[in-house]
Protein backbone atom coordinates (compact mmCIF):
# COMPACT_ATOMS: atom_id res chain seq x y z
CA UNK A 1 0.00 0.00 0.00
CA UNK A 2 2.77 2.34 0.99
CA UNK A 3 4.50 1.64 -2.30
CA UNK A 4 1.28 2.27 -4.19
CA UNK A 5 0.76 5.64 -2.54
CA UNK A 6 4.30 6.59 -3.49
CA UNK A 7 3.52 5.76 -7.11
CA UNK A 8 0.24 7.65 -7.05
CA UNK A 9 1.60 11.03 -8.20
CA UNK A 10 3.26 9.39 -11.22
CA UNK A 11 0.10 7.45 -12.06
CA UNK A 12 -1.98 10.61 -11.87
CA UNK A 13 0.55 12.43 -14.00
CA UNK A 14 0.34 9.62 -16.54
CA UNK A 15 -3.44 9.89 -16.57
CA UNK A 16 -3.13 13.65 -17.04
CA UNK A 17 -0.91 13.07 -20.09
CA UNK A 18 -3.26 10.65 -21.87
CA UNK A 19 -6.54 12.22 -20.76
CA UNK A 20 -6.82 14.85 -23.53
CA UNK A 21 -5.82 12.27 -26.16
CA UNK A 22 -8.75 10.04 -25.21
CA UNK A 23 -11.18 12.92 -25.07
CA UNK A 24 -12.36 13.68 -28.59
CA UNK A 25 -14.00 16.89 -27.44
CA UNK A 26 -11.95 20.05 -28.05
CA UNK A 27 -13.92 21.92 -25.42
CA UNK A 28 -12.81 19.40 -22.82
CA UNK A 29 -9.13 19.93 -23.64
CA UNK A 30 -9.70 23.66 -23.42
CA UNK A 31 -11.28 23.15 -20.02
CA UNK A 32 -8.34 21.02 -18.87
CA UNK A 33 -5.88 23.71 -19.89
CA UNK A 34 -7.80 26.45 -18.05
CA UNK A 35 -8.24 24.25 -14.99
CA UNK A 36 -4.50 23.59 -15.12
CA UNK A 37 -3.76 27.31 -15.03
CA UNK A 38 -5.86 27.52 -11.88
CA UNK A 39 -4.00 24.57 -10.39
CA UNK A 40 -0.82 26.60 -10.88
CA UNK A 41 -2.41 29.60 -9.18
CA UNK A 42 -3.61 27.46 -6.28
CA UNK A 43 -0.15 25.94 -5.84
CA UNK A 44 1.34 29.43 -5.64
CA UNK A 45 -1.24 30.77 -3.22
CA UNK A 46 -0.70 27.66 -1.13
CA UNK A 47 2.91 28.72 -0.53
CA UNK A 48 1.72 32.06 0.87
CA UNK A 49 -1.41 30.99 2.76
CA UNK A 50 -0.88 27.30 3.38
CA UNK A 51 2.82 27.20 4.18
CA UNK A 52 3.55 30.64 5.62
CA UNK A 53 0.06 31.34 6.98
CA UNK A 54 -0.19 34.81 5.37
CA UNK A 55 -3.80 35.34 4.34
CA UNK A 56 -3.67 36.96 0.89
CA UNK A 57 -7.00 38.05 -0.58
CA UNK A 58 -5.53 39.82 -3.59
CA UNK A 59 -3.58 37.02 -5.18
CA UNK A 60 -5.17 37.67 -8.60
CA UNK A 61 -3.02 40.83 -8.75
CA UNK A 62 0.06 38.69 -9.46
CA UNK A 63 -1.86 36.69 -12.06
CA UNK A 64 -2.65 40.04 -13.69
CA UNK A 65 0.95 41.19 -13.50
CA UNK A 66 2.20 37.95 -15.07
CA UNK A 67 -0.38 38.18 -17.85
CA UNK A 68 0.24 41.84 -18.63
CA UNK A 69 4.01 41.33 -18.58
CA UNK A 70 3.59 38.74 -21.27
CA UNK A 71 1.09 40.88 -23.16
CA UNK A 72 3.33 43.93 -23.25
CA UNK A 73 6.51 42.11 -24.21
CA UNK A 74 5.13 39.55 -26.65
CA UNK A 75 2.53 41.28 -28.81
CA UNK A 76 2.12 43.95 -31.48
CA UNK A 77 1.36 46.45 -28.66
CA UNK A 78 4.93 47.79 -28.62
CA UNK A 79 6.05 45.47 -31.39
CA UNK A 80 8.24 43.64 -28.94
CA UNK A 81 8.22 39.90 -29.49
CA UNK A 82 10.20 38.13 -26.82
CA UNK A 83 9.79 34.35 -27.21
CA UNK A 84 7.22 32.70 -24.97
CA UNK A 85 9.80 30.41 -23.33
CA UNK A 86 11.90 33.38 -22.24
CA UNK A 87 8.76 35.18 -21.12
CA UNK A 88 7.97 32.36 -18.69
CA UNK A 89 11.06 33.36 -16.75
CA UNK A 90 10.52 37.09 -17.23
CA UNK A 91 6.85 36.98 -16.17
CA UNK A 92 7.50 34.89 -13.07
CA UNK A 93 10.45 37.15 -12.21
CA UNK A 94 8.37 40.33 -12.61
CA UNK A 95 5.55 38.81 -10.55
CA UNK A 96 8.06 37.85 -7.85
CA UNK A 97 9.40 41.42 -7.73
CA UNK A 98 5.86 42.73 -7.28
CA UNK A 99 5.30 40.05 -4.67
CA UNK A 100 8.11 41.66 -2.70
CA UNK A 101 6.96 45.24 -3.41
CA UNK A 102 3.39 44.51 -2.34
CA UNK A 103 4.49 42.22 0.49
CA UNK A 104 6.88 44.71 2.09
CA UNK A 105 4.26 47.16 3.41
CA UNK A 106 2.23 44.31 4.93
CA UNK A 107 5.02 42.72 6.96
CA UNK A 108 3.85 44.00 10.30
CA UNK A 109 0.29 42.95 9.65
CA UNK A 110 -1.30 39.69 10.59
CA UNK A 111 -4.56 37.88 10.04
CA UNK A 112 -7.51 40.13 9.25
CA UNK A 113 -5.38 43.25 8.78
CA UNK A 114 -3.15 41.52 6.28
CA UNK A 115 -6.23 40.20 4.49
CA UNK A 116 -7.71 43.69 4.15
CA UNK A 117 -4.51 45.24 2.79
CA UNK A 118 -3.94 42.45 0.27
CA UNK A 119 -7.60 42.81 -0.73
CA UNK A 120 -6.82 46.43 -1.48
CA UNK A 121 -3.82 45.53 -3.62
CA UNK A 122 -5.96 43.02 -5.48
CA UNK A 123 -8.29 45.88 -6.44
CA UNK A 124 -5.57 48.43 -7.18
CA UNK A 125 -3.57 46.36 -9.65
CA UNK A 126 -6.30 45.67 -12.28
CA UNK A 127 -7.50 49.28 -11.81
CA UNK A 128 -3.99 50.47 -12.59
CA UNK A 129 -3.87 48.39 -15.75
CA UNK A 130 -7.25 49.86 -16.69
CA UNK A 131 -6.05 53.43 -16.19
CA UNK A 132 -2.63 53.17 -17.83
CA UNK A 133 -4.46 52.97 -21.13
CA UNK A 134 -1.62 54.38 -23.27
CA UNK A 135 0.36 51.20 -22.48
CA UNK A 136 -2.26 48.63 -21.58
CA UNK A 137 -5.07 49.43 -23.95
CA UNK A 138 -7.33 50.39 -21.06
CA UNK A 139 -10.63 48.51 -20.88
CA UNK A 140 -9.98 46.80 -24.21
CA UNK A 141 -6.81 45.22 -22.94
CA UNK A 142 -4.12 43.91 -25.28
CA UNK A 143 -4.96 41.48 -28.03
CA UNK A 144 -3.37 39.17 -30.60
CA UNK A 145 -0.63 38.10 -28.25
CA UNK A 146 2.20 35.99 -29.58
CA UNK A 147 1.71 32.28 -29.76
CA UNK A 148 4.47 30.03 -28.52
CA UNK A 149 6.33 27.87 -30.96
CA UNK A 150 8.78 25.09 -30.39
CA UNK A 151 11.13 23.61 -33.01
CA UNK A 152 9.22 25.42 -35.73
CA UNK A 153 5.84 24.17 -34.51
CA UNK A 154 3.43 27.03 -33.83
CA UNK A 155 0.85 26.44 -31.10
CA UNK A 156 -2.01 28.17 -32.92
CA UNK A 157 -5.48 28.14 -31.39
CA UNK A 158 -5.55 24.49 -30.40
CA UNK A 159 -5.67 24.08 -26.61
CA UNK A 160 -3.75 20.80 -26.60
CA UNK A 161 -0.14 22.10 -26.75
CA UNK A 162 -0.98 24.74 -24.12
CA UNK A 163 -2.36 21.99 -21.95
CA UNK A 164 0.93 20.12 -22.11
CA UNK A 165 2.93 23.24 -21.31
CA UNK A 166 0.69 23.87 -18.32
CA UNK A 167 0.99 20.25 -17.25
CA UNK A 168 4.78 20.50 -17.37
CA UNK A 169 4.66 23.73 -15.36
CA UNK A 170 2.39 22.05 -12.81
CA UNK A 171 4.84 19.15 -12.49
CA UNK A 172 7.73 21.56 -11.95
CA UNK A 173 5.71 23.63 -9.48
CA UNK A 174 4.66 20.56 -7.49
CA UNK A 175 8.29 19.45 -7.25
CA UNK A 176 9.38 22.96 -6.28
CA UNK A 177 6.66 23.38 -3.66
CA UNK A 178 7.37 19.95 -2.25
CA UNK A 179 11.11 20.60 -2.04
CA UNK A 180 10.49 23.96 -0.40
CA UNK A 181 8.14 22.48 2.17
CA UNK A 182 10.77 20.04 3.38
CA UNK A 183 13.59 22.56 3.55
CA UNK A 184 15.07 25.09 5.92
CA UNK A 185 12.90 27.76 4.31
CA UNK A 186 9.77 25.60 4.53
CA UNK A 187 10.33 24.97 8.22
CA UNK A 188 10.87 28.69 8.76
CA UNK A 189 7.53 29.46 7.03
CA UNK A 190 5.72 26.97 9.19
CA UNK A 191 7.42 28.29 12.31
CA UNK A 192 6.23 31.82 11.46
CA UNK A 193 2.74 30.46 10.83
CA UNK A 194 2.74 28.73 14.22
CA UNK A 195 4.35 31.47 16.34
CA UNK A 196 6.07 34.46 14.78
CA UNK A 197 7.72 35.67 17.99
CA UNK A 198 9.15 32.25 18.81
CA UNK A 199 10.34 31.99 15.20
CA UNK A 200 12.27 35.26 15.52
CA UNK A 201 13.82 33.96 18.74
CA UNK A 202 14.92 30.84 16.87
CA UNK A 203 17.01 33.14 14.64
CA UNK A 204 14.58 33.31 11.72
CA UNK A 205 14.55 36.68 9.99
CA UNK A 206 10.79 37.00 9.71
CA UNK A 207 11.01 39.88 7.20
CA UNK A 208 13.03 38.09 4.53
CA UNK A 209 11.27 34.79 5.17
CA UNK A 210 7.82 36.30 4.64
CA UNK A 211 9.01 38.22 1.59
CA UNK A 212 10.35 34.95 0.17
CA UNK A 213 6.88 33.46 0.58
CA UNK A 214 5.26 36.41 -1.22
CA UNK A 215 7.87 36.34 -3.99
CA UNK A 216 7.77 32.60 -4.60
CA UNK A 217 3.97 32.48 -4.36
CA UNK A 218 3.73 35.34 -6.87
CA UNK A 219 6.22 33.74 -9.26
CA UNK A 220 3.91 30.71 -9.66
CA UNK A 221 1.08 32.99 -10.70
CA UNK A 222 3.45 34.79 -13.07
CA UNK A 223 3.91 31.48 -14.87
CA UNK A 224 0.16 30.90 -14.87
CA UNK A 225 -0.49 34.42 -16.17
CA UNK A 226 2.01 34.06 -18.97
CA UNK A 227 0.64 30.82 -20.34
CA UNK A 228 -3.00 31.75 -19.73
CA UNK A 229 -2.64 35.05 -21.59
CA UNK A 230 -0.87 33.41 -24.48
CA UNK A 231 -3.55 30.73 -24.75
CA UNK A 232 -6.39 33.25 -24.59
CA UNK A 233 -4.53 35.67 -26.93
CA UNK A 234 -5.92 38.52 -24.89
CA UNK A 235 -5.55 40.25 -21.57
CA UNK A 236 -8.04 42.71 -20.14
CA UNK A 237 -8.43 44.18 -16.66
CA UNK A 238 -11.73 42.43 -15.94
CA UNK A 239 -10.12 38.97 -15.97
CA UNK A 240 -8.36 39.55 -12.70
CA UNK A 241 -10.99 40.74 -10.28
CA UNK A 242 -11.66 39.86 -6.68
CA UNK A 243 -13.66 36.85 -7.83
CA UNK A 244 -10.46 35.23 -9.14
CA UNK A 245 -8.69 35.73 -5.81
CA UNK A 246 -11.68 34.28 -3.98
CA UNK A 247 -12.00 31.35 -6.36
CA UNK A 248 -8.34 30.41 -5.84
CA UNK A 249 -8.66 30.75 -2.08
CA UNK A 250 -11.79 28.61 -2.17
CA UNK A 251 -9.78 25.92 -3.99
CA UNK A 252 -7.32 25.87 -1.08
CA UNK A 253 -9.98 25.82 1.60
CA UNK A 254 -12.01 23.13 -0.12
CA UNK A 255 -9.06 20.94 -1.02
CA UNK A 256 -6.99 21.24 2.13
CA UNK A 257 -4.72 24.16 2.79
CA UNK A 258 -1.02 23.38 2.98
CA UNK A 259 -1.36 19.97 1.35
CA UNK A 260 -0.31 19.88 -2.31
CA UNK A 261 -2.56 16.97 -3.46
CA UNK A 262 -5.45 18.60 -1.62
CA UNK A 263 -4.86 21.93 -3.30
CA UNK A 264 -4.81 20.29 -6.74
CA UNK A 265 -8.01 18.38 -6.00
CA UNK A 266 -9.70 21.52 -4.69
CA UNK A 267 -8.87 23.51 -7.79
CA UNK A 268 -10.07 20.73 -10.10
CA UNK A 269 -13.34 20.47 -8.19
CA UNK A 270 -13.99 24.23 -8.32
CA UNK A 271 -13.02 24.45 -12.00
CA UNK A 272 -15.30 21.57 -12.97
CA UNK A 273 -18.08 23.04 -10.91
CA UNK A 274 -17.68 26.27 -12.80
CA UNK A 275 -17.41 24.81 -16.28
CA UNK A 276 -19.35 21.53 -16.19
CA UNK A 277 -21.47 20.90 -13.20
CA UNK A 278 -23.27 24.23 -13.04
CA UNK A 279 -23.98 24.49 -16.81
CA UNK A 280 -25.11 20.85 -16.89
CA UNK A 281 -27.32 21.32 -13.86
CA UNK A 282 -28.81 24.42 -15.49
CA UNK A 283 -29.60 22.35 -18.58
CA UNK A 284 -31.23 19.72 -16.46
CA UNK A 285 -33.29 22.36 -14.70
CA UNK A 286 -34.33 23.67 -18.11
CA UNK A 287 -35.35 20.16 -19.05
CA UNK A 288 -37.76 19.94 -16.17
CA UNK A 289 -39.13 23.37 -16.91
CA UNK A 290 -37.22 25.54 -14.43
CA UNK A 291 -35.49 28.44 -16.11
CA UNK A 292 -32.89 29.37 -13.54
CA UNK A 293 -29.30 29.94 -14.61
CA UNK A 294 -27.13 28.39 -11.90
CA UNK A 295 -23.96 29.77 -13.51
CA UNK A 296 -25.12 33.26 -12.57
CA UNK A 297 -25.22 32.30 -8.93
CA UNK A 298 -21.84 30.57 -8.93
CA UNK A 299 -20.56 32.77 -6.14
CA UNK A 300 -23.58 31.97 -4.05
CA UNK A 301 -22.73 28.33 -4.61
CA UNK A 302 -18.99 28.81 -3.86
CA UNK A 303 -19.99 30.58 -0.67
CA UNK A 304 -22.33 27.75 0.28
CA UNK A 305 -19.54 25.25 -0.39
CA UNK A 306 -17.15 27.20 1.80
CA UNK A 307 -19.66 27.43 4.62
CA UNK A 308 -20.43 23.72 4.36
CA UNK A 309 -16.71 22.87 4.27
CA UNK A 310 -16.10 24.96 7.37
CA UNK A 311 -19.02 23.30 9.17
CA UNK A 312 -18.43 19.69 8.26
CA UNK A 313 -14.84 19.29 7.12
CA UNK A 314 -12.88 22.41 8.07
CA UNK A 315 -9.57 20.77 7.16
CA UNK A 316 -10.68 20.34 3.52
CA UNK A 317 -11.12 17.25 1.36
CA UNK A 318 -7.48 16.10 1.42
CA UNK A 319 -5.87 17.80 4.40
CA UNK A 320 -2.29 17.65 5.58
CA UNK A 321 -1.69 15.76 8.82
CA UNK A 322 -0.96 19.11 10.47
CA UNK A 323 -4.17 20.78 9.49
CA UNK A 324 -6.29 17.79 10.47
CA UNK A 325 -4.81 17.69 13.98
CA UNK A 326 -5.04 21.45 14.31
CA UNK A 327 -8.75 21.45 13.64
CA UNK A 328 -9.52 18.39 15.69
CA UNK A 329 -7.28 19.21 18.61
CA UNK A 330 -9.96 19.99 21.16
CA UNK A 331 -9.89 16.49 22.64
CA UNK A 332 -6.10 16.51 22.88
CA UNK A 333 -5.94 19.94 24.43
CA UNK A 334 -8.52 18.98 27.02
CA UNK A 335 -6.54 15.86 27.82
CA UNK A 336 -3.31 17.86 28.08
CA UNK A 337 -4.94 20.34 30.42
CA UNK A 338 -6.16 17.51 32.58
CA UNK A 339 -2.66 16.03 32.87
CA UNK A 340 -1.29 19.48 33.59
CA UNK A 341 -3.85 19.88 36.35
CA UNK A 342 -3.01 16.46 37.77
CA UNK A 343 0.70 17.23 37.69
CA UNK A 344 0.31 20.60 39.33
CA UNK A 345 -1.65 19.17 42.25
CA UNK A 346 0.83 17.20 44.36
CA UNK B 1 35.40 40.28 30.14
CA UNK B 2 31.79 39.53 30.88
CA UNK B 3 29.76 37.58 28.31
CA UNK B 4 26.72 39.80 28.76
CA UNK B 5 26.77 43.32 30.12
CA UNK B 6 23.87 45.68 30.75
CA UNK B 7 24.92 49.30 31.16
CA UNK B 8 22.35 51.68 32.59
CA UNK B 9 19.55 49.95 30.74
CA UNK B 10 16.20 51.70 31.12
CA UNK B 11 12.87 50.76 29.63
CA UNK B 12 9.90 53.10 29.81
CA UNK B 13 6.38 52.25 28.72
CA UNK B 14 4.69 55.63 28.61
CA UNK B 15 4.92 56.93 32.16
CA UNK B 16 5.89 53.57 33.62
CA UNK B 17 9.54 52.82 34.18
CA UNK B 18 9.65 49.03 33.86
CA UNK B 19 13.43 48.78 34.13
CA UNK B 20 15.42 51.57 35.74
CA UNK B 21 19.11 52.16 35.02
CA UNK B 22 19.99 48.52 35.36
CA UNK B 23 23.67 47.58 35.45
CA UNK B 24 24.78 44.04 35.66
CA UNK B 25 27.06 41.50 34.06
CA UNK B 26 27.12 37.76 33.49
CA UNK B 27 30.42 35.89 33.36
CA UNK B 28 30.84 33.21 30.69
CA UNK B 29 30.26 29.68 31.98
CA UNK B 30 28.17 30.67 34.99
CA UNK B 31 24.63 29.94 36.08
CA UNK B 32 22.95 33.09 37.34
CA UNK B 33 19.41 33.90 38.37
CA UNK B 34 17.20 36.94 38.51
CA UNK B 35 14.46 37.03 41.10
CA UNK B 36 11.94 39.57 42.22
CA UNK B 37 8.27 39.98 43.02
CA UNK B 38 5.66 39.80 40.25
CA UNK B 39 5.84 42.85 38.03
CA UNK B 40 9.40 43.66 39.04
CA UNK B 41 10.49 43.82 35.40
CA UNK B 42 12.28 40.49 35.09
CA UNK B 43 10.66 39.38 31.85
CA UNK B 44 11.15 42.90 30.48
CA UNK B 45 14.89 42.42 31.05
CA UNK B 46 14.74 39.22 28.99
CA UNK B 47 12.77 41.01 26.29
CA UNK B 48 15.38 43.77 26.21
CA UNK B 49 18.21 41.27 25.88
CA UNK B 50 16.50 39.39 23.04
CA UNK B 51 15.63 42.58 21.18
CA UNK B 52 11.84 42.59 21.55
CA UNK B 53 12.31 46.09 22.93
CA UNK B 54 15.13 48.49 22.22
CA UNK B 55 16.06 50.07 25.57
CA UNK B 56 14.88 53.66 26.14
CA UNK B 57 18.37 54.36 27.48
CA UNK B 58 21.58 52.48 28.11
CA UNK B 59 23.12 49.67 26.12
CA UNK B 60 23.52 45.93 26.16
CA UNK B 61 26.81 44.35 25.16
CA UNK B 62 27.05 40.66 24.33
CA UNK B 63 30.29 38.92 23.52
CA UNK B 64 32.01 42.26 22.91
CA UNK B 65 29.32 43.63 20.58
CA UNK B 66 26.52 46.07 21.27
CA UNK B 67 23.25 44.22 20.64
CA UNK B 68 20.69 46.70 21.93
CA UNK B 69 18.62 47.93 19.00
CA UNK B 70 19.34 44.92 16.81
CA UNK B 71 16.54 42.72 15.60
CA UNK B 72 15.54 39.65 17.56
CA UNK B 73 16.55 37.19 14.88
CA UNK B 74 20.01 38.74 14.59
CA UNK B 75 20.52 38.58 18.36
CA UNK B 76 19.38 34.95 18.37
CA UNK B 77 21.75 34.16 15.51
CA UNK B 78 24.51 35.90 17.47
CA UNK B 79 24.23 33.33 20.24
CA UNK B 80 21.41 34.18 22.68
CA UNK B 81 18.60 31.63 22.94
CA UNK B 82 15.61 31.65 25.23
CA UNK B 83 12.57 29.84 26.51
CA UNK B 84 9.31 31.53 27.43
CA UNK B 85 7.34 31.87 30.62
CA UNK B 86 4.23 30.57 28.85
CA UNK B 87 5.62 27.92 26.53
CA UNK B 88 5.83 29.02 22.89
CA UNK B 89 6.52 25.96 20.81
CA UNK B 90 5.57 25.49 17.17
CA UNK B 91 2.45 23.63 18.24
CA UNK B 92 1.69 21.73 15.06
CA UNK B 93 5.21 20.80 14.10
CA UNK B 94 6.86 17.62 15.32
CA UNK B 95 9.27 17.74 18.24
CA UNK B 96 12.05 17.00 15.76
CA UNK B 97 11.00 19.85 13.43
CA UNK B 98 10.83 22.21 16.39
CA UNK B 99 14.45 21.44 17.24
CA UNK B 100 15.56 21.53 13.58
CA UNK B 101 13.95 24.98 13.29
CA UNK B 102 16.10 26.10 16.21
CA UNK B 103 19.13 25.31 14.05
CA UNK B 104 17.97 27.77 11.36
CA UNK B 105 20.62 30.48 11.81
CA UNK B 106 23.46 27.96 11.61
CA UNK B 107 22.22 26.51 8.32
CA UNK B 108 23.33 27.64 4.87
CA UNK B 109 20.83 26.30 2.34
CA UNK B 110 19.07 29.07 0.43
CA UNK B 111 16.01 29.17 -1.80
CA UNK B 112 17.80 27.71 -4.81
CA UNK B 113 19.32 24.84 -2.83
CA UNK B 114 15.87 24.04 -1.51
CA UNK B 115 14.18 24.29 -4.92
CA UNK B 116 16.77 22.11 -6.62
CA UNK B 117 17.19 19.77 -3.65
CA UNK B 118 20.96 19.90 -4.16
CA UNK B 119 23.27 17.27 -2.65
CA UNK B 120 24.73 19.93 -0.33
CA UNK B 121 21.24 20.81 0.89
CA UNK B 122 20.36 17.15 1.52
CA UNK B 123 23.61 16.60 3.35
CA UNK B 124 22.96 19.60 5.56
CA UNK B 125 19.40 18.43 6.27
CA UNK B 126 20.67 14.99 7.29
CA UNK B 127 23.33 16.48 9.56
CA UNK B 128 20.84 18.84 11.21
CA UNK B 129 18.34 16.01 11.67
CA UNK B 130 21.08 13.96 13.33
CA UNK B 131 21.97 16.83 15.64
CA UNK B 132 18.34 17.46 16.50
CA UNK B 133 17.98 13.80 17.51
CA UNK B 134 21.07 14.15 19.66
CA UNK B 135 19.49 17.15 21.43
CA UNK B 136 16.20 15.31 21.89
CA UNK B 137 18.16 12.51 23.56
CA UNK B 138 19.97 15.10 25.67
CA UNK B 139 16.68 16.37 27.11
CA UNK B 140 15.10 12.90 27.18
CA UNK B 141 12.60 13.31 24.36
CA UNK B 142 13.91 10.91 21.71
CA UNK B 143 10.81 8.70 22.00
CA UNK B 144 8.56 11.66 21.18
CA UNK B 145 10.52 12.91 18.15
CA UNK B 146 7.64 12.53 15.69
CA UNK B 147 4.89 13.83 17.96
CA UNK B 148 3.40 17.26 17.59
CA UNK B 149 4.71 19.63 20.23
CA UNK B 150 1.17 20.41 21.32
CA UNK B 151 0.47 16.76 22.12
CA UNK B 152 3.38 16.45 24.56
CA UNK B 153 2.86 16.52 28.30
CA UNK B 154 3.56 19.87 29.90
CA UNK B 155 6.90 18.93 31.47
CA UNK B 156 8.09 17.53 28.15
CA UNK B 157 7.07 20.73 26.35
CA UNK B 158 9.36 22.67 28.69
CA UNK B 159 12.19 20.29 27.82
CA UNK B 160 11.46 20.56 24.11
CA UNK B 161 11.67 24.33 24.34
CA UNK B 162 15.12 23.97 25.89
CA UNK B 163 16.21 21.56 23.16
CA UNK B 164 15.02 24.00 20.49
CA UNK B 165 16.91 26.81 22.21
CA UNK B 166 20.10 24.75 22.34
CA UNK B 167 19.89 23.77 18.67
CA UNK B 168 21.44 27.03 17.48
CA UNK B 169 24.57 26.50 19.62
CA UNK B 170 23.92 29.52 21.85
CA UNK B 171 26.55 30.95 24.16
CA UNK B 172 23.87 32.24 26.51
CA UNK B 173 20.59 30.54 27.36
CA UNK B 174 17.80 32.55 28.97
CA UNK B 175 15.26 30.45 30.86
CA UNK B 176 12.07 32.28 31.83
CA UNK B 177 10.55 30.46 34.84
CA UNK B 178 11.62 27.01 33.68
CA UNK B 179 10.23 25.26 36.78
CA UNK B 180 6.77 26.85 36.62
CA UNK B 181 4.09 24.19 36.95
CA UNK B 182 6.57 21.38 37.59
CA UNK B 183 6.31 18.85 40.38
CA UNK B 184 9.16 18.11 42.82
CA UNK B 185 10.58 15.26 40.75
CA UNK B 186 10.52 17.30 37.55
CA UNK B 187 12.26 20.15 39.35
CA UNK B 188 15.09 17.84 40.40
CA UNK B 189 15.43 16.68 36.81
CA UNK B 190 15.45 20.30 35.66
CA UNK B 191 18.30 21.18 38.03
CA UNK B 192 20.27 18.27 36.68
CA UNK B 193 19.46 19.30 33.07
CA UNK B 194 20.58 22.89 33.68
CA UNK B 195 23.88 21.64 35.09
CA UNK B 196 24.42 19.45 32.05
CA UNK B 197 23.66 22.42 29.81
CA UNK B 198 26.39 24.40 31.53
CA UNK B 199 28.77 21.47 31.02
CA UNK B 200 28.19 21.90 27.29
CA UNK B 201 29.74 25.33 27.68
CA UNK B 202 26.50 27.30 27.68
CA UNK B 203 26.06 30.14 30.15
CA UNK B 204 22.64 29.99 31.83
CA UNK B 205 20.60 32.97 33.01
CA UNK B 206 17.25 32.17 34.58
CA UNK B 207 14.24 33.91 36.01
CA UNK B 208 12.61 31.74 38.64
CA UNK B 209 10.27 31.99 41.59
CA UNK B 210 11.17 28.70 43.23
CA UNK B 211 13.77 29.89 45.75
CA UNK B 212 14.97 26.41 46.66
CA UNK B 213 15.77 25.72 43.04
CA UNK B 214 17.39 29.12 42.56
CA UNK B 215 19.57 28.77 45.67
CA UNK B 216 20.59 25.27 44.75
CA UNK B 217 21.68 26.02 41.24
CA UNK B 218 22.79 29.62 40.82
CA UNK B 219 26.16 31.07 41.57
CA UNK B 220 24.90 34.63 41.61
CA UNK B 221 21.49 36.12 42.10
CA UNK B 222 20.26 39.54 41.05
CA UNK B 223 17.15 40.86 42.76
CA UNK B 224 14.86 43.24 40.92
CA UNK B 225 12.07 45.26 42.47
CA UNK B 226 10.06 47.95 40.68
CA UNK B 227 12.55 47.75 37.83
CA UNK B 228 15.53 48.50 40.05
CA UNK B 229 18.31 46.23 41.16
CA UNK B 230 18.09 46.05 44.94
CA UNK B 231 20.60 43.32 45.66
CA UNK B 232 23.16 41.14 43.96
CA UNK B 233 25.58 38.44 44.97
CA UNK B 234 25.90 34.87 46.23
CA UNK B 235 22.58 33.14 47.06
CA UNK B 236 23.03 33.07 50.86
CA UNK B 237 24.02 36.71 51.03
CA UNK B 238 21.16 37.87 48.83
CA UNK B 239 18.50 35.89 50.65
CA UNK B 240 19.59 37.31 54.00
CA UNK B 241 19.54 40.88 52.70
CA UNK B 242 16.89 42.90 54.60
CA UNK B 243 16.00 44.84 51.44
CA UNK B 244 15.18 41.60 49.64
CA UNK B 245 13.08 40.34 52.52
CA UNK B 246 11.26 43.65 52.56
CA UNK B 247 10.58 43.50 48.83
CA UNK B 248 9.04 40.06 49.17
CA UNK B 249 7.29 40.30 52.53
CA UNK B 250 6.78 44.03 52.96
CA UNK B 251 8.39 46.35 55.51
CA UNK B 252 8.19 45.37 59.18
CA UNK B 253 5.33 47.14 60.92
Amino acid sequence: MARLSRLQPYLLFGVAIVLPLIASNGGFVNFLADAGAFVLLALGLNVVVGFAGLLDLGYAAFFAIGSYTFAMLASPQFDIHIPFWVMLFVASGVAAVFGILLGAPTLRLRGDYLAIVTLGFGEIVPQTFLNLSQWTGGPNGIGSLDQPSIFGYRFGFDALPYYYVILALIAISVLAANNLRASRLGRAWMAIREDELAAAHAGINTTTTKLAAFAIGASFSGLAGCVYASKLQLVSPDQFGFNVSVAVLSMLVLGGMGNIPGVILGSLVISSLDRFILPQATNILHGIGITFDLTNSRFLIYGAILVLTMLFRPEGLLPSRQRRSELHAHGDVAAAEQTLYNEAVP
Amino acid sequence: MALLQLEGVTQRFGGLVAVDRLDFAIEAGSIVAMIGPNGAGKSTVFNLITGIYAPSAGRIVFDGKTISGKRTSAIAAGGIARTFQNIRLFAFMSALDNVMTGRHPRMRAGVLDALLHTPAQRKEERAVRERAFELLRFVGLEAQAEQYATNLAYGLQRRLEIARALAGDPKLLLLDEPAAGMNAKEKLELVELIRRIRERGVTVFLIEHDMRLVKEISERITVLDHGEKIAEGAPDVVCADPKVIEAYLGAPA
